[in-house]
């Protein structure tokens, strides 16, 4: 096994367990951490399969990819978040005032 | 002309830009204006690939893979057409009252969906589908969210689901990429051998996809978010959002060859839709309020769409008999006749409700009795986008169904005939729940909600829809022809 296959099923390994846990759990703040392990495993398989490619000198496209998708994962993670901050405190304010 | 196909993607962008930073008067008027101006562009757009074929451009001049590619063939063009009228007529429906919005980002974020969804359709390459999909997907979710608290719950809930079918998509580019070195569907498509690689690639982005167009059984997410956003929101979503992931399917399915397990994992697909389409019209004839209703009628109604798989696969596989490419053809024609249909007639049918909704003060079955003695457009609205849906002849879905059936015949699969007839049975069902609350007059007078007034627009806009769902059906063969165009369907026997 080379070095970028371990890197790939590293990658792979990572995109399921945090599908995994994106699924099972109902936690706002532990979805959005899920998401993005999920998404640095996807990333990840892009990059081994750049390196796979040609370990000297690997697909510059690849990698091209993996900042975009870096930069899309940033944004969509802003936004989770700032959602998230806006139930919770609904949810607060509805056991604020029920109680 | 190539300015066209940049210009549909590039001028909403700009657009959001604009309207964000005006007041919300002036932001209305721009978006507005833009809005009818994108309309116009994507029928120029079909009467220019309907007359001279398939249209490309290269932003920047950069080349692909590095630059951005569009390209629209017959398919493209006729989904930002889809896009582009239904686009125009909620706008004008959304500028006729502010609740109808749900906040002054409404502008802004449905522009910017807008330009998602025209990416989505011309975007030349496997990557540059991934970023559309994933303007759209927040463009989506920023839309449901402006429908309060309430919504606030099933938006994020709508955005871990998207970003996750998104994520599926890009691993299955990967291995593309890996197998062919390129990320142009076509040439992907000539330099794949099919096999295991190919199978598991096609697999991971049609679940991703599947996700977010809510085959049942990845539904779970829809009823929540498209029945709890803006009244002018909930059509978009059903009508134009759902569309965009299924047209990445249809892409895939018939860019990329046929391999061994490629048509089990397409028959265990038409299964799914066909469960969809009777489950979810069933959970539907049981709901109390008339959203939720029509939001499930989203999730049967996409159901119907994904049989497209198995009709088709058997038709593109490397040695087709004459059957199967007929079997191909109708299906594909079918399919695209019922997208439109279902565009037309789902966002007239949200609009409507979301009219009812407004003037009864609730979109409760019970609050909304006499209705049609009160707001009689509203309902014939409503009836006519249900008559649509089902598929009577002459309307626009009985062409697509029609010829749904022929293809499950010609390509012996005769199973899901009783599947598109039943489907139509029960959305008859619960389109008359519907009619019979508006038709039921209260016992007394005063038991009856006092309306609140609405703009005449939101009850015009809906009802030319509706009446245009029904007359394109004695239309169809110049709209099925645009999706001959540049299709690979051409080359078989």
């Amino acid at each position: 096994m080379t070095d970028g296959d371990v890197f790939l099923l590293l990658g792979v390994g990572l995109a399921v367990l945090g599908t995994v846990r994106l699924v099972l759990t109902g936690d706002h703040l532990r979805r959005v951490v899920a998401l993005n392990v999920a998404g640095s495993g996807v990333l990840m398989v892009l990059v081994a399969v750049a390196y796979r490619s040609n370990p000297e000198e690997p697909d510059s496209v690849l990698h091209a990819l993996v900042l975009t998708g870096i930069v899309i994962t940033v944004s969509v993670t802003g936004l989770a978040l700032a959602m998230v901050r806006r139930v919770e405190r609904d949810e607060q304010d509805r056991q604020a005032s029920h109680e | 002309m190539s300015d066209l196909l940049a210009a549909l993607v590039l001028v909403p962008l700009g657009a959001a830009v604009v309207t964000a930073l005006l007041p919300a008067r002036a932001a209305g008027r721009v978006g507005l204006v833009v809005a009818l101006a994108l309309g116009a562009g994507s029928v120029l757009l079909a009467l220019e690939v309907g007359s001279s074929g398939v249209l490309e451009a290269a932003l920047g001049d950069w080349s692909i893979p590095l630059g951005i590619g569009l390209r629209a063939d017959g398919l493209s063009a006729l989904m930002v057409l889809l896009t582009g009228v239904v686009g125009a007529f909620v706008s004008v429906y959304a500028s006729g009252s502010a609740a109808a919005r749900g906040g002054a980002l409404f502008w802004p974020v449905w522009l910017v969906l807008w330009a998602g969804l025209n990416a989505v359709y011309l975007a030349a390459d496997l990557f540059n589908t991934y970023v559309a999909l994933e303007l759209v997907g927040l463009g989506a979710v920023g839309l449901v969210a402006l429908g309060g608290p309430a919504a606030l719950a099933a938006a994020l809930r709508y955005l871990f689901v998207a970003v996750l079918g998104s994520l599926a998509y890009l691993l299955g580019v990967g291995l593309v990429y890996a197998e062919t070195a390129t990320l142009d569907i076509a040439t992907a498509g000539q330099r794949l051998e099919g096999g295991v690689v190919m199978v598991t690639a096609l697999s991971l982005m049609t679940v991703g996809m599947a996700l977010k167009t809510a085959l049942f059984p990845l539904h779970a997410w829809l009823p929540p978010a498209h029945s709890g956003a803006p009244a002018a929101v909930s059509p978009l979503l059903s009508a134009l959002v759902v569309k965009a992931s299924f047209y990445v399917v249809v892409r895939l399915w018939f860019g990329l060859p046929g391999a061994d397990g490629a048509m089990a994992v397409a028959t265990l697909v038409g299964v799914l839709g066909a469960v969809g389409v009777v489950w979810a019209a069933v959970v539907a004839l049981r709901q109390t309020h008339l959203k939720r209703m029509v939001a499930y009628s989203t999730v049967a109604q996409v159901g119907y769409l994904f049989l497209l798989l198995p009709l088709a696969v058997p038709g593109l596989a490397a040695p087709a008999g004459a059957a199967e490419a007929d079997a191909a053809r109708l299906a594909w024609s079918g399919v695209a006749a019922l997208v439109v249909a279902h565009g037309l007639a789902k966002s007239a049918m949200f609009m409507s409700a979301g009219t009812l909704a407004r003037a009864h003060g609730s979109d409760r079955l019970d609050d909304l009795h006499g209705a049609v003695t009160r707001m009689p457009a509203v309902a014939m609205t409503f009836a006519l986008s249900g008559v649509c849906l089902a598929g009577l002849p002459p309307t626009l879905a009985f062409v697509g169904k029609w010829q749904l059936v022929q293809a499950a015949l010609a390509a012996g699969q005769w199973w899901w005939v009783p599947v598109l007839l039943v489907g139509g049975l029960l959305t008859f069902a619960y389109t008359a729940a519907g009619l019979r609350a508006m038709f039921d007059e209260p016992q007394r007078a005063d038991e009856l909600v006092e309306l609140r007034p609405v703009a005449r627009r939101m009850v015009v806009a809906p009802l030319v829809l509706a009446v245009l769902a029904v007359a394109l059906g004695l239309r169809s063969v110049e709209l099925l022809a645009l999706v001959e165009v540049g299709s690979v369907l051409g080359s078989l026997p």
